[in-house]
């Protein structure tokens, strides 16, 4: 094996111009994939990092995901029953004994924090402008352990809820668009007709615009009274230890309480499928720069192999078998792949630290942000390994072809 | 004597044929029994079938019918890479052209089959390189890529080549047709001394009637049938 990687080493060598061409184009295509799926990895991972911080991992919500069936259906499994006129009895909704879920969740392993909301609807009125917003009614201390927003605080302090019952914590764009400022008293209705006034105690600033206009945090128990619902929550949300366990706990959890229980992965199930769509678009696209470069090297080689009959038929002359000959053209393949590589990975690395540079304002945000970029060695395998074998296959076709050449059809009265 | 000790090379029955919209019948039928260390020529007019006989007999190409014998092994029925075994060990070829590899230096060329063999370490293999090739007086050309050779001195490389393995049998295919007079006589006598300073079963194929003479007998070849074989 050792002769056939030097006699493929001195053929390449032998026609350095050409081997310097189809090198390029594999150069190129290494560095260029490494950029553009490292630039797409990263925006992704950026992406589901930012979902993961600022969605709980887990939501109970106060609903089922099957309807629950009437105890006459339960009572007769095997039986036709036919329930005619039967008439839902009217309850206050919420999860029933939610302080008894979240003890046992203190217990669950995986499990950091928990805590309980009141979710809900209201109006905005200030100044003769009413804008509408959703209402967090939660435990101060569980902002803090179960959400960012103590990260994006620009005035006011969460504590502040703690001191003062009556406070609320808007975002900066509501803020913004209704002319508020931290110490106002804004009014806020429920879609019960219940009014309460709320004294603006912080301002939060995600950047992103949606949230930082439409939601608002005030304690549990003024969200219970405003929406009439004493002791009462609509929602548990849950952080873990690990996000990405979140599915399979969100199972276990909802086999054990009933409750609905969501998972960050299921209530964003529509963004990771057309993230990985958008993986295999890239992938594609950026495949086919190496797709292009391997035609430069199977070129490179089909020239070679042209050019080598007589060589390859006095080396078959001499001994050498068919396997050997193929392996000597794919070798080469495999040189131009690895050269490829080596020139192109560093290529790729300082295409990213430049794309690292870039800082822009994207649209819906308020805050300039950097390419993100995803310097994990994955990128790199993936990088190197398909432009191996871009440059392996491509080699190998016109490696098949000299392998098949008969040496009594070149040597016959050949000069 | 066993047959392997008694012939070095032997065919019963050969026949060639090639296929196509007209098959073509290159070798009609060849017996040929070659002794271990003779030296035979193969001659006949151009298209009779000299070289095929040749290739035939060095397990270069495929006979349609027919048996060859190499060292007393029967080989028609042996795979391509068996065939290929049995030519970097026991055969050495010569050609008219000598095909060394323009990439490669006069002892790099001579090393290739002792390395494929890979009975020798890569130093050992380029000592037995320079010695080959000082014994055909081209110690001075051991590192020089063949574009720096004269025809004469690339076709010693070449018959180096054909020797790295210490083969049984040398195949010659007109060794001497591209060559000018004195390096035309200077192969002939190393073939010469080939066979009967060295022991070796040397075959060669020439229309130089010269060159034919020096051998032990003549095989001559019309239309592919041998039409006369006398014996040394």
């Amino acid at each position: 094996m050792r002769l056939l990687f030097a006699m493929a080493l001195r053929h390449l060598l032998a026609r350095k111009r050409q081997s310097i061409v189809s090198l390029l184009g594999i150069v190129l295509g290494v560095a260029f994939f490494l950029a553009i799926s490292s630039l797409m990895q990263g925006s992704e991972k950026d992406f589901i990092r930012r979902l993961i911080d600022n969605a709980p991992h887990i939501s109970v919500s106060d609903e089922f995901r099957e309807a629950r069936p009437q105890p006459v259906f339960r009572a007769y499994p095997d039986s036709t029953v036919s329930l005619r006129g039967a008439k839902p009895l009217t309850e206050t909704r919420g999860i029933r004994g939610f302080e008894q879920i979240l003890q046992n969740l203190k217990h669950e392993r995986g499990v950091q924090a928990a805590s309980p909301v009141l979710l809900g609807q209201a109006l905005v009125s200030f100044a003769g402008r009413d804008i509408g917003i959703t209402l967090n009614g939660m435990v101060p201390d569980d902002i803090r352990s179960v959400t960012t927003i103590e990260k994006y605080l620009v005035e006011g302090r969460i504590d502040d809820l703690n001191i003062n019952p009556n406070g609320i914590i808007i975002g900066a764009e509501l803020a913004r668009k209704m002319s508020l400022a931290k110490g106002r008293n804004v009014t806020v209705a429920a879609p019960n007709g219940q009014v309460r006034n709320f004294k603006i105690l912080g301002i939060f600033r995600t950047g992103r615009a949606g949230y930082d206009e439409s939601q608002a945090f005030v304690t549990l128990k003024r969200a219970q009274a405003l929406f009439d619902r004493a002791n009462r929550a609509n929602s548990i949300i849950i952080k873990l230890d690990d996000p990405y366990a979140a599915r399979d706990i969100a199972m276990r959890l909802e086999k054990r309480i009933g409750y609905k229980s969501v998972s960050w992965q299921e209530a964003s199930e529509d963004i990771m499928s057309t993230l990985a769509i958008r993986n295999i678009i890239m992938y594609t696209v950026v495949s086919a720069v190496l797709i292009v470069a391997g035609f430069g090297i199977y070129n490179v080689i089909s020239t070679v192999v042209m050019e080598k009959h007589r060589d390859i038929a006095i080396l078959k002359s001499m001994g050498f078998h068919a396997k050997d000959i193929q392996r000597l053209f794919v070798i080469q393949g495999f040189f131009l792949g690895l050269a490829g590589i080596a020139a192109g990975l560093p290529l790729g690395m300082a295409l990213m630290a430049t794309l690292m540079q870039i800082r822009f304002k994207p649209p819906g945000s308020l805050e300039e942000i950097g390419m993100p970029i995803d310097w994990g060695i994955l990128q790199f395998v993936i990088a190197g390994g398909f432009a191996m074998l871009a440059a392996i296959f491509a080699a190998l076709l016109p490696a098949r072809k000299a392998a098949l050449v008969q040496p009594v059809d070149i040597l016959r009265g050949g000069t | 004597m066993t047959e392997a000790a008694t012939y070095a090379l032997r065919s019963e029955k050969l026949v060639r044929t090639l296929t196509g919209e007209v098959p073509v019948t290159l070798v009609k039928g060849a017996d040929v029994a070659i002794k271990a260390g003779e030296c035979v020529a193969i001659t006949g007019p151009s298209g009779s079938g000299k070289s095929s006989l040749l290739y035939l007999l060095g397990l270069l190409d495929q006979p349609t019918s027919g048996e060859i014998w190499l060292q007393g092994k029967p080989t028609s029925r042996l795979s391509a890479g068996k065939r290929a075994d049995l030519r970097l060990s026991g055969i050495g070829f010569v050609f008219q052209s000598h095909f060394l590899l323009p990439e490669f230096t006069a002892a790099e060329n001579v090393m290739l089959p002792m390395q494929k063999l890979g009975r020798l370490s890569p130093a050992a293999a380029r000592k037995r390189a320079e010695e080959l090739l000082d014994s055909l007086g081209l110690g001075a050309q051991v590192n020089k890529l063949p574009r720096q050779l004269s025809g004469g001195q690339s076709q010693r490389v070449a018959i180096a080549r054909a020797l790295a393995n210490d083969p049984a049998v040398i195949l010659a295919d007109e060794p001497t047709g591209n060559l000018d007079s004195v390096s035309s006589q200077n192969v002939q006598k190393i073939l010469q001394a080939l066979a009967h300073e060295r022991g070796r079963t040397v075959v060669f194929v020439t229309h130089d009637t010269g060159f034919a003479a020096l051998a032990d007998r003549i095989i001559h070849i019309v239309d592919g049938h041998i039409v006369d074989a006398p014996a040394a």
